[in-house]
Order: structure tokens, then sequence, then C-alpha cells
């Protein structure tokens, strides 16, 4: 069987401030409209959401105070990329200063998954973690150095059945 | 490599495959071998010809377009020819500035160095549009590669010349960017509010707004 296979990327940021925070008024606002563009995005497959009804609501997880953390799948790296740095979420991120504490580490980690299949919160970190200790692989990428789905080492067997 | 480059650029010196690949690249999409030999103003079978001679050396991409009719007789799909991706440039004497720009772009990002960083691109502007007078702001950017086209109220950009650097650190790059046309519009006495960024897929990451002055 030829598996389709999908992008998944977990992002974190560290805030400035909590996000019922005054410096923070300006982003909570923008987290709506940005979030339904990714959504309408070509190549947006899905993204874990606290809630159906609050868009402003984001991730609650166990991994510190004040960590944004978002959770996505897409068809390609190009559609993310396109989403990312290509749309009005480019605004954005120029703005990240504002809101964000600045960080040298990886923030953003990239990794191939079959389609259908949701990740996890717990997977993405872990996976996170694995870019920061050891660098970009197959399993842990970033925009700037990327593996295509073929080298996917998760699954070995799809990989010899694309090529 | 850069050999494979030299003998790219110089199929280029045919003006016949030098108008072709312009009306091409000019349309900022696929072209199909009837448009671009009327543009041209050769025959069919020669532009195809020249076409495919560009394709081979990767200055263009080919590919198949459905005919809009269907059913019998509706034909085969067109061939449809677009500006390849991949960028080709040849320096004599060898040089490289796209490795060590790639290198301070890290740096700078490293830093946190962006708004130094923006204000310094802003200057950069501000001195390259200075020789240029009065000149009107589209003709520089044509000239400086950005390929300016107008689309309903803006003066959008096909063009990105600083493509590869993008890609590496694109919040950095497309930030230095539109702060380098600001500058570039302030040197021309323009209003530098007339660039905002306004990204697209496959394009400039900044837009200008029409003057109202003609």
């Amino acid at each position: 069987m030829l598996g389709v296979m999908h992008l998944a990327q977990l992002n974190v940021a560290h805030l400035r401030a909590p996000m019922d925070a005054p410096e923070l008024a300006a982003f909570v606002e923008l987290l709506e409209p940005v979030n339904t563009l990714a959504d309408t995005s070509p190549g947006f497959v899905w993204r874990m959401k606290e809630s159906e009804d609050d868009p402003t609501a984001t991730l609650t997880h166990a991994y510190g105070d004040h960590l944004l953390v978002n959770l996505s799948v897409w068809e390609s790296l190009e559609s993310l990329w396109d989403y990312a740095y290509r749309s009005a979420h480019l605004g954005v991120l120029r703005r990240r200063r504002e809101w964000f504490l600045r960080t040298a580490e990886p923030y953003l980690v990239m990794w191939w998954i079959p389609e259908g299949r949701l990740p996890t919160v717990a997977e993405g970190m872990r996976r996170l973690e694995r870019l920061r200790d050891e660098g970009p692989s197959p399993e842990a990428f970033t925009f700037k150095e990327s593996y295509d789905s073929s080298q996917a080492a998760s699954r070995p067997a799809a990989a010899d059945a694309r090529k | 490599m850069s050999e494979d480059h030299l003998d790219a650029l110089a199929l280029l010196h045919d003006p016949v495959r030098r108008s072709l690949y312009d009306v091409v690249a000019a349309s900022g999409g696929e072209v199909g071998r009837g448009e671009a030999a009327e543009s041209a103003g050769i025959s069919r079978t020669l532009a195809g010809h020249h076409l495919d001679k560009l394709v081979e050396a990767g200055l263009l991409e080919s590919g198949l377009r459905p005919q809009e009719r269907r059913g019998p007789g509706s034909g085969r799909p067109a061939k449809v020819y677009r500006r390849a991706g991949g960028e080709r440039s040849v320096s004599l004497p060898p040089r490289d500035y796209q490795t060590l720009a790639s290198v301070l772009a890290g740096v700078v990002e490293l830093l946190g160095a962006d708004e130094e960083a923006e204000r310094a691109a802003r200057r950069a502007g501000r001195r390259l549009a200075g020789p240029r007078g009065d000149e009107p702001v589209e003709a520089v950017l044509r000239e400086r590669g950005y390929e300016p086209y107008a689309e309903g109220d803006r003066l959008r950009m096909r063009n990105c010349p600083f493509h590869a650097l993008s890609r590496e650190q694109p919040v950095l790059v497309c930030s230095m960017n539109l702060a380098l046309c600001q500058g570039l519009l302030e040197g021309l006495g323009d209003d530098p509010e007339r660039a905002r960024l306004d990204p697209r897929p496959g394009e400039c990451c900044v837009s200008l707004s029409k003057t109202n002055e003609d």
C-alpha cells in the first residue's frame, strides 16, 4: 500500500506575560483571524484546538507556564511554509518580540506522519527535545534542514514503496 | 556548475529565445506555444523549438494543460511553459556573496538584531535611490529585478531579488526588504508608507499603493 504522508508541526513560544495581561492584548486579538487564516489555507489538514467555541483559548499542557504551544498537520512542507511566511501570518511573526521571549533554541519542529493519524502534544514535545539535543533528522527537522516524506524513517515500508 | 550556468545563459544571446523567455517570465504563470509565438512574432513551430531548448537548459519548465473543450476533436493537452524556479548566475572572476550573506543573516538572527538590520536596510535603500533623483519608484524597482506589475490599486512585485536568503530567514529578510523598499521611496522623495508587507506565495513580500498623481 502506498501511504500518503502528511507533515506535522509543533511550535512553542515563551510569553512575556500571562495571556490575560495587557501586554498581550493585541496578540490575543490576532488569535482568531490568524487561526481562521490557517484553517482556510491551502494544504491545511488539522490543528489541535483547546475549545470549539472560544477561538482565543490556547492549548493547556504540562510543559510550564506562559508557554504557548501550537500543533498542526499539513499536506506538505510548502503549504505550511506558504501559510507561515507568505500570508498575513508573516506580519504577526514580525511582531513576535513584542509578545514572546527570544530564544536561541529551536522552537519549531516538523516530522512526517501517515495521512489520517493525528499527533499529540507529548509526541511533538519529544521531537522538539530531540531536535534540540541532536540537531535535525528525518524524525525531527526544521525548514532550514528539512527531509522529504520518502526519508521518513518511522515508516521504512512506505519509503520503499514510493521509489 | 557555473559552467552549466554560463551555457544556459548563453542560450539567451539569441534574440528570439530571449524574447520568448521574456514573454514567459513576464506572464508570471504558464504560457502556451501559440501565445508565446504570437508575442514574439514567429511561427508556432519555431517557438516550440526554442522554448524546448530553454527547457533543456533548465531556464524554463514545461507542463501539459488540458484543452478547454472536451470530447472528440478537442485535441491533445497543450504544452505550456513557465519560468524555472532555480537561479542562474555567473560571476567572472568567481564571487560568492550568497554564502557570506547567509552566514551574516544567521548571526543577526542569533543576536536578535532585527531592528538594527531593518534600520541599516532602510539606509541602504535611501543610498540606492540617491543617484536616481526623481525617477518613478516603479522604474527603479524594475531595474533592481523586482518585476513590478499593477493589480487593482496595488503595485505588486513578481520576483523576490533575495529569494534564496528569504527561504532561510523569511522574517528577517522580508522585514529588511520592506525597510529597503521604504528607504528607496524615501530617497526618491516619495512616501515610504506606500510600501507595506503584503506576502503571497511565489512573489515578493512587499507591495506598493499606487500614486494618485497620474
